[in-house]
């Protein structure tokens, strides 16, 4: 901003004496709105970009494989028979994404409810003040808590109680692993609950008191009045703040990547480690043997840069009409 | 429904979505707390101080906390000036319509998952093969990515700000014949700038933990960082690598790491809350 600003005082200094201030004015006022105006194009500029270079670097693999891309689970990097399918990463993805979601919404929406309708103001604030911590940790530190303490507790204790008692289910079989699809559901609940949270209060404290104590008015009681009150003011919202979150949850890598156990294969049982497009990625990227190979894991990202994308303007479109202004990461 | 029924019935509903609040709660305690006893067990001044070392002689982190301190500040000299001249645009440019347009796209780059802006700096700056600047492995190409991810956040955070400085300070200007750029970088910009600064505050924190931008462009390097087209390492990077190891020690500086990382982003968000506190009062929320 100071060398904006140095630049018209320089430029005012340089050119005021030969000239009338009024042109001065109008050249410098010009040049700050097209500074302006190009800055603003940066963005589109950018997304452009961004999908260009996707598609150039995926390329060799689009058009190697084209739709088998999708639905094939090879994945064999050995030279003379290279070939790529993405679809265990993918079916991880949204498996693991999708099941986060179920857990995190209800208790999300339920923790919203109770931070606004039962808790006093001095509690609400601690408690948003703990949830907001909740969304300050990076992602790294998440992973590294969940490789030492939530890993070994989901198969020393959870594992155990859930096989004896549920194990007839095949999403509770065999095989059992020490890091695993379970692993990632929790870790990742764990964090877009904060994003449920904030979306559903903002939602909820929107919803006027007259709403509330017309309710208490006809007798209704505490949680009569939530449910006939104040959640259906919220629903486009609640449903908003849960696709934002799973956009989030699609996407995010570093937690998973530590405890989803990198297994590549489909396998019906949450015990059985497993990958998402993000940890693939996250993996083995760096150490890419070929240029096919490169090309694939990009086109993996541009999939999951579409999904995100298409995930995210639903999210917003939806949450729009009802709560101005709300949105953002986190 | 007899009233005590539906008495019960309140109770039981409350008491479950309290239980739901303590039991999201849990895992945060959880976390906290290993990271204090994990973490401070590890936390020496030699820990913080000292540069990387093999394993068995007690290495330090100051080498990625030096490399996260120069990321960041490259992010922070790419996107600021972007981002100011963005919010600017959007809170107080001529054309609304162009204004509403990048404010969707804003909101779309900010959905961009971490890891694929990584793959698209790995592509478009870090290769060395195609259509690619080719710098290799590089604390530059680790700076962008980290730009592109505060760009969006810190663009709408400066909107926001000199949007809350009122339109009449404007007009107060205009009237007494300073041309709109004047004003609007001399008088709402200056009052502008302690909100500015807490977003930027924000930003950082947000990105400084972020690790997934930085496996394919700054990558990861046990020295002290150097030139700008040289590998550099992160506090979030060395976490990732060291929790993976095999070595008791690596693991016991990842938890290390983890605490100073935590600790450092949750001062900074502290530290800006209580500021914005202070100067706007209970009802501002950053």
């Amino acid at each position: 901003m100071e060398a904006v600003i140095s630049k018209f005082e320089s430029a005012d200094q340089r050119t005021a004496p030969q000239r009338t201030g009024v042109t001065v004015r109008a050249r410098e006022g010009r040049l700050y709105h097209g500074l302006l105006t190009a800055a603003a194009l940066v963005a589109p500029a950018i997304l452009v970009l961004f999908v260009g270079v996707l598609v150039y670097g995926a390329w060799p693999s689009i058009r190697a494989f084209g739709l088998s891309f999708l639905t094939s689970s090879v994945w064999e990097p050995h030279p003379e028979r290279e070939q790529y399918g993405a679809l265990p990463f993918i079916v991880g993805t949204l498996i693991s994404a999708v099941l986060a979601l179920c857990l995190a919404a209800p208790f999300g929406i339920a923790v919203a409810t109770f931070l606004n309708e039962v808790l006093t103001s001095r509690w609400r604030s601690a408690a948003r003040f703990l949830i907001e911590v909740l969304a300050t940790i990076p992602s790294v530190v998440y992973g590294l808590w969940g490789i030492f303490v939530l890993a070994p507790w989901v198969s020393n204790t959870l594992q155990p109680v859930l096989a004896r008692s549920l194990g007839f289910l095949p999403i509770f079989g065999p095989p059992y692993e020490p890091r695993n699809m379970l692993c990632a559901v929790l870790i990742l609940a764990i964090m877009v609950l904060p994003i449920i949270v904030s979306i559903s209060l903002e939602a909820i404290r929107a919803v006027p008191a007259s709403y509330r104590e017309a309710a208490l008015g006809l007798g209704a009681t505490r949680w009569e009045m939530i449910r006939v009150a104040v959640w259906p003011a919220c629903g486009s919202a609640f449903a908003g703040g849960c696709i934002l979150a799973l956009g989030r949850a699609l996407g995010e890598t570093m937690a998973v990547t530590m405890v989803i156990g990198n297994g590549r294969r489909i396998s019906p049982s949450l015990f059985a480690a497993s990958d998402t497009v993000a940890s693939t990625i996250a993996n083995q990227f760096a150490e890419a043997p070929s240029d096919l190979f490169t090309a694939a894991l990009i086109e993996m990202a541009l999939l999951l840069f579409l999904v995100t994308l298409a995930v995210n303007v639903l999210a917003r479109w939806i949450i729009r009409p009802s709560l101005p202004g709300a949105g953002g990461r986190s | 429904m007899s009233p005590r029924y539906r008495r019960w019935k309140n109770r039981l509903m409350l008491g479950a979505m309290g239980l739901a609040l303590l039991i999201c709660l849990a895992p945060l305690a959880s976390l906290l707390f290993t990271l204090v006893v994990k973490g401070g067990s590890t936390l020496s001044l030699r820990f913080i101080t000292g540069p990387w070392r093999p394993v068995g002689e007690n290495g330090g982190i100051a080498h990625a906390i030096a490399g996260s301190v120069c990321l960041l500040g490259i992010a922070t000299a790419l996107a600021v000036p972007v981002g100011l001249a963005k919010g600017l645009f959007l809170a107080r440019g001529r054309s609304p319509r162009l204004g509403g347009m990048v404010r969707v796209l804003l909101d779309v780059m900010s959905g961009i998952p971490a890891i694929i802006v990584g793959v698209f700096i790995y592509t478009l700056v870090v290769r060395r093969s195609g259509f690619s600047l080719g710098t290799g492995f590089s604390m530059l190409a680790g700076g962008l990515a980290l730009a592109m991810i505060m760009l969006p956040i810190f663009a709408r955070t400066t909107e926001e700000a000199v949007r809350a400085i009122s339109t009449s300070v404007d007009e107060a200007g205009l009237a007494l014949g300073l041309p709109r750029y004047r004003v609007v970088l001399r008088i709402v910009l200056r009052s502008a700038v302690p909100a500015v600064l807490t977003g930027l505050f924000l930003a950082l924190a947000r990105v400084a933990g972020e690790a997934a931008p930085l496996l394919f462009t700054a990558f990861g390097s046990n020295e002290w960082p150097g030139s700008p087209l040289e590998p550099v390492g992160s506090l979030p990077a060395l976490l990732f690598d060291y929790a993976r190891q095999p070595f008791e020690e690596l693991v016991r500086q990842a938890w290390g790491a983890a605490l100073v990382l935590v600790a450092l982003i949750l001062a900074v968000r502290l530290a800006t809350h209580a500021y914005s506190h202070w100067r706007y009062g209970s009802g501002a929320n950053p």
